[in-house]
């Protein structure tokens, strides 16, 4: 049925409806909610659009092409099953807050998807940032409130500088439709610029892996679902095929390893994860031929689900037992069995395991990079490949569920949480064994390719296999993941030992810089806000009450300037 | 009796002053000044609607014909302000009611409302009027009044504040009066029309160029422009809440107005901007204006101290769009003009309501405020909003425009810098709001209850219309872009 109501428009008026119902109602209207705006984007026709006159522009509030439409089908099917995760929650934690601000947060992200100019998308840009800030704040702690006010303070200047950058361009172009950027000029410098801090490229990175990991066990589903993503959506659509988000992919896919794996909070792990996840993604956006803006956002589709599992996972062990310190867990398969299965279904996809989704994007991305010759990022994102079955595929199932037994003893979650993760594993196995229910829907046409061909299966189940050798033989070697113990040498377990050594050495190194950049900043900042404050503080020279007589002073001095110079 | 509305305008609120005072019944009084400020609202929107339909209106007061008498003449530009300041005038009267109670002693309220109306007929007044030497009287009427009216204000403090800002409103009044006595001599004339036509002529007169500086930095001090902006945050600081609302949203209003007639109307965007450049004069200061102002509030304890720092801020945005002296830089210093007045206008009656409860707008004393007087702390918060210009309030308006005007100009750095201050609002609002919302209550607030309704609906209506021309500013845009294009066509 052909319909002409913005998908947004659904998301948004369910946000007015859900503070004033309570009970059952509400937990009908919630689910309800994804489901109508599942039906409506359904019969929204390829290349309809919707304006409205603004400030003497076209705002086109709704453009549908087939990248726009399949995010929109993406973020229904994310809302629905982070809506249904967490649909149990009471009011002591503070459910009508982060109901709200969920719809609100999931209707911007379609909003910003379907946008058709920059201006609209300016608006659906900050109002994610806006909206998304309350379910870090909704965790009620000190450090989520400060988590949530730096997040939000680097989301608005992103968005600053979004605004900045459609501006530029109207007054280049006269044109705020969007469309191909690129990266030329000021305007697409700082479009660009917007998109890298929304998608945490290296560097811009801080806020995801600060204030992810300290929103509500259920906040987190859903703020791993839409930030990041309409930040890769807007790549695909503005910048595909520039050259230099290769590189950057290739770093942001890469340098989470080295952080990931001394992390001991689960949730920060799955956050760098993430990071590295979205690299892929950039990686495919910067090749930009079909297959790879393919490979983007069909991998974009396919993280949304398994890392929302795995981030529903470890929201369930958070909610039963309050914490995610893989120090503090352990053993809970005994009486999490549910659990433990689901979230070994998100590792076996993150972890491109074929027959799981993870693995039909991520062919495509390897395919397009070798097609188009980039032999030297290949094995830099094979390796990347390995390490994320290291730090997600392994570490978290293992280290919440095995190792050691920590002696907690508790119980399932509550059925809408099984319920949640049993559709978001279902969604990764048929994904992973019919991959044409994605391709079919992919921005370009994917006629005649097919993942399970002997080189791609044989590459990766090698990979695999050599990760988790890997992971397998330090452990039973005890240098993984803490010190080792004196264990007899000869020449081979030497070489073994200084490949490890050498990764926590780079790692060391990387986080060394990075730390020593982030130090510089903080005390060029804090050396400016001194100033600031002996100026313009209370008693600064700006801000005291001045005499009369200087305050005349003042007027005599620019009469005088001003017929000074004018007169000769 | 349409004919005649222009001198409606001016007459019925100067009439209600007197009355005012008369009467002795404090409720009387306030009575009879609504009744004026409501009559002058009909009269401004009936005035503003003549001039949307192409007229231009000229009116000659008793009679007399122009180059004797004094002559009425209403375009877009002045039309808009007259709107501003009758439109305000509306809202806040009825706020002053219990608010002025609460702030002022009783016996002196009937002469209050005598000094509030005739503050509100000079401002009417400035802006209606096509006559120099006029411009200057009704400037000394809303000044002397306003002086009286800030000193009323129950700090002691106020009297202070007043007094300084009667030396310095006095030293631009006067610095007005020798620019527009020197025109005078060099033309023979007072009327604004005459001079437009006379002063190309004499553009070469040294006189004429002294006139124009005494003209420019009296101005420059009534809308305190930096560094002359030095009277104003101890005078909206110290002054009782309702008249700082008021004169917030429109004196300087209306003093950017005489700027803008004076430079594009009287001397001509050709002598202002193109022989003198007054762009490179009035761009840096306005730069500095917003920069420093901007980061000085951001320090202030004090929040209403610290909306009348982001005050002169304004001004300098308002300013830095009259340096483009572009089409698009007027039209975003005269939406700005209207824009601002809504928002400041908002947020200070909120704080008058947190003063009506409270007792004090120490960021202290707001602390955890917000779970007791929700719908004035999301009055603040709306109107905060909008001053930080995020979209759907008229502030992301106003940016839009004025970021429009410095790019077109190619002026790169002033849109970067624009959007930067825009963040430093950011945070000079937010500290306020995370008092509000997350501070723990102090024990005045703990006790605080709902401001009455008679305060809350004209904030809201405030805040109601930020929202409103922020969504749909055609309305505005288009008056705003009329005005640009009446200005640097030349004569009214």
């Amino acid at each position: 049925m052909p319909t002409d109501l913005p998908p947004f428009a659904i998301f948004l008026a369910g946000a007015l409806l859900v503070p004033f119902v309570r009970g059952w109602p509400r937990r009908v209207l919630l689910l309800a909610i994804p489901v109508l705006g599942a039906l409506n984007v359904a019969g929204i026709q390829e290349g309809f659009e919707l304006s409205v006159g603004m400030l003497g522009y076209e705002l086109s509030l709704v453009r549908a092409d087939r990248l726009s439409l399949l995010f929109g089908y993406l973020f229904h099917l994310g809302a629905f099953i982070a809506i249904l995760y967490s649909l149990h929650l009471r009011k002591e934690e503070s459910a009508t807050l982060q109901h709200t601000a969920a719809l609100v947060y999931a209707g911007s992200g379609l909003g910003a998807v379907f946008a058709g100019d920059l201006v609209t998308l300016f608006l659906f840009w900050e109002l994610l940032a806006v909206s998304s800030v309350f379910l870090v704040f909704a965790r009620g702690t000190e450090r989520a409130r400060r988590a949530g006010m730096r997040y939000l303070v680097i989301q608005v200047v992103s968005g600053v500088a979004l605004l900045a950058g459609a501006m530029a361009r109207a007054a280049q172009t006269g044109d705020i439709s969007f469309g191909f950027i690129g990266l030329e000029g000021l305007s697409g410098w700082l479009i660009f610029l917007a998109i890298a801090v929304k998608g945490a490229f290296p560097l811009v990175h801080n806020w995801l892996t600060d204030a992810y990991p300290e929103s509500t066990p259920t906040g987190t589903v859903f703020l791993s679902a839409f930030t990041t993503k309409v930040a890769v959506y807007a790549l695909a659509r503005g910048f595909p095929g520039t050259d230099l988000l290769i590189y950057v992919g290739a770093v942001m896919a890469c340098y989470p390893i080295f952080f990931a794996v001394i992390e001991n909070d689960l949730r920060r792990v799955l956050s760098y994860s993430m990071i590295n996840q979205i690299g892929f993604m950039v990686c495919g956006v910067g090749v930009g031929t079909a297959m790879a803006v393919n490979g983007a956002v069909a991998h974009a589709f396919n993280d949304v689900l398994f890392k929302g599992l795995l981030f529903m996972s470890m929201g369930a062990v958070l909610y039963r037992t309050g914490t995610t310190k893989a120090s503090e867990l352990g053993g809970l398969w005994k009486t999490m069995p549910f659990t433990t299965i689901l979230c070994i279904v998100g590792a076996a996809s993150i972890s491109a395991l074929p027959l799981f989704n993870g693995f039909v994007s991520k062919a495509l991305i390897m395919t397009a990079l070798l097609e188009e010759h980039h032999y030297w990022i290949w094995p830099v994102m094979l390796f990347a490949s390995a390490g994320v079955v290291e730090h997600a595929g392994i570490k978290i199932p293992f280290f919440a569920f095995f190792a050691h037994d920590s002696g907690i003893r508790t119980r399932e979650p509550p059925w809408n949480m099984l319920a949640a993760m049993t559709v978001g594993a279902a969604a990764c196995i048929a994904i992973g064994s019919m991959p044409w229910l994605l391709y079919e829907h992919l921005p370009f046409s994917m006629d005649g390719y097919s993942p399970y061909d002997v080189t791609h299966v044989l590459t990766q189940l090698q990979l695999l296999a050599f990760a988790i050798g890997a992971v397998v033989l330090f452990r039973l070697m005890r240098i993984y993941p803490d010190e080792i113990r004196a264990v007899n040498l000869d020449v081979e377990w030497v070489y073994r030992k200084a490949a490890p050594a050498m990764v926590r050495r780079v790692g060391s190194a990387i986080r060394g810089a990075d730390s020593a950049v982030r130090g510089a900043a903080l005390g060029g900042v804090n050396w400016a806000l001194g100033g600031a404050f002996r100026h313009t503080g209370p008693h600064g020279a700006l801000a005291r009450s001045w005499p009369t007589g200087s305050m005349v002073l003042w007027v005599a001095v620019l009469l005088a300037a001003f017929l000074i110079l004018r007169a000769f | 009796m349409s004919a005649h509305l222009p001198a409606i305008q001016i007459v019925v609120p100067l009439l209600a002053a007197a009355l005012c005072v008369l009467v002795p019944w404090k409720r009387v009084s306030w009575g009879i000044a609504f009744a004026g400020s409501v009559t002058a609202f009909f009269a401004a929107i009936g005035l503003l609607s003549r001039v949307l339909d192409g007229e231009e209106i000229r009116y000659a007061l008793g009679g007399w014909a122009a180059p004797w008498g004094i002559e009425y003449r209403i375009d877009a530009v002045n039309a808009l302000v007259l709107l501003i300041v009758a439109g305000i005038g509306v809202v806040v009267t009825p706020f002053a009611l219990k608010s002025v109670e609460r702030e002022l002693d009783g016996r002196r309220i009937p002469l209050f409302y005598g000094a509030w109306m005739l503050c509100l007929c000079g401002l009417l007044g400035i802006a209606i009027t096509g006559d120099a030497f006029n411009i200057f009287v009704f400037l000394e009427i809303s000044s002397l009044s306003a002086y009286a009216l800030i000193a009323m204000g129950s700090d002691r403090r106020a009297l202070v504040s007043a007094f300084r800002y009667l030396i310095m409103g006095s030293v631009g009044a006067s610095f007005i009066v020798i620019g527009i006595g020197l025109l005078y001599v060099e033309t023979g004339t007072l009327n604004l029309a005459d001079l437009a036509e006379r002063l190309p002529a004499l553009h070469g007169e040294r006189t004429v160029l002294v006139a124009f500086a005494f003209l420019t930095v009296g101005t420059s001090l009534k809308l305190a422009l930096f560094p002359l902006h030095l009277w104003l945050p101890n005078a909206y600081t110290f002054a009782p809440s309702a008249v700082t609302a008021f004169l917030a949203a429109t004196a300087t209003k209306v003093a950017v107005y005489v700027l803008l007639r004076f430079f594009f109307t009287v001397f001509g965007t050709a002598y202002s901007f193109e022989q003198l450049r007054l762009g490179v004069w009035l761009l840096p200061l306005a730069l500095v204006a917003i920069f420093t102002m901007s980061l000085v509030a951001i320090f202030q304890g004090n929040v209403k101290r610290m909306l009348a720092y982001s005050s002169v801020a304004q001004i300098g945005y308002i300013i830095l769009g009259v340096s483009f002296a572009s089409v698009t830089g007027l039209t975003a210093a005269t939406l700005h003009l209207f824009n601002h007045a809504l928002m400041k206008g908002a947020l200070f009656l909120a704080l008058g309501c947190v003063m009506y409860r409270v007792g004090s707008v120490h960021i202290d004393a707001l602390r955890g405020l917000g779970r007791r007087m929700p719908w004035t702390m999301a009055a603040f918060t709306a109107g905060g909003l909008s001053l930080i210009g995020v979209p759907l309030t008229v502030g992301f308006v106003s940016k839009w425009f004025l970021v429009l005007g410095a790019l077109e100009q190619g002026m790169w750095p002033v849109a970067a810098l624009v959007l930067v201050t825009s963040t430093m609002a950011v945070v000079y609002i937010w500290r306020v709001v995370e008092a509000i919302y997350f501070g723990e209550p102090s024990p005045r607030a703990e006790s605080a209850t709902e401001a009455p309704l008679s305060l809350l609906v004209p904030t809201w209506a405030l805040i109601v219309a930020n929202l409103y021309f922020g969504i749909d500013a055609t309305l505005t845009t288009s008056v705003a872009g009329q005005a640009a294009r009446t200005l640097l066509g030349g004569a009214p």
